[in-house]
């Protein structure tokens, strides 16, 4: 019986952590960034915001322009 | 072949594409699927003031870079340019897009326009019709 309760504790634990994985990695994916990459295969992915947002602003105003 | 059929073509292979610019570095629009001429020219100057911005954060951080192309994701959709030579497309797509077939996609329609119209077949030669004529000799 205690075993059996250990063996439902683990699998909750697994699957929450699981679970927590997936989202986390969801909503990365989901975050704006710039992804520049350069003619000698490097590239660059800006993030911060500030870094990042001069590029962020300027590509809203062509999706607005170009919608 | 030219812009407007390349621009057609890209849309045929790509449903994720929805509007895309095809324009020259100084913003002269050689080709687009909007409309508004005025609103290509737009998107096209807005695009080059993209990447000349990504272009200078490269500078500051690793020296200079010579661009190939860029993706910016936003939560209303994504923003992509890419260069060929002296040629660039601006494109967006629809939000999460997939990133390696829409490049592939872009730089694909700029080589299109790099390729020339396949030439015209020519008409074969006609021949001559043969002329008979009388042979002095043989009659004498």
């Amino acid at each position: 019986m205690r075993s059996r309760n250990v063996l439902t504790g683990v699998l909750l634990g697994a699957g929450s952590v699981a679970g927590t994985l997936l989202f986390r990695r969801r909503l990365a994916r989901r975050r704006e960034r710039v992804d520049v990459y350069f003619g000698d295969g490097s590239m660059v992915s800006l993030a911060k915001p500030g870094e990042a947002d001069p590029l962020l602003r300027r590509a809203r105003r062509i999706l607005e322009l170009a919608s | 072949m030219d812009a407007a059929a390349a621009l057609e073509r890209l849309r045929e292979i790509s449903s994720q594409i929805r509007a895309a610019v095809i324009f020259e570095r100084g913003g002269k629009v050689v080709g687009s699927t909007i409309g508004d001429e005025q609103r290509a020219k737009d998107v096209a100057g807005e695009a080059e003031a993209l990447l000349t911005e990504a272009e200078r954060q490269r500078d500051a951080a690793d020296g200079p870079g010579e661009f190939a192309q860029l993706e910016v994701a936003l939560q209303a959709g994504s923003v992509f340019v890419v260069r060929d030579g002296d040629r660039l497309i601006a494109a967006t797509t629809q939000p999460e897009p997939t990133v390696g077939l829409v490049f592939y996609d872009l730089k694909s329609c700029l080589r299109d326009l790099e390729t020339p119209p396949a030439p015209k077949k020519r008409a074969a030669p006609r021949r001559k019709p043969a002329t008979r004529t009388k042979k002095a000799d043989a009659e004498s």
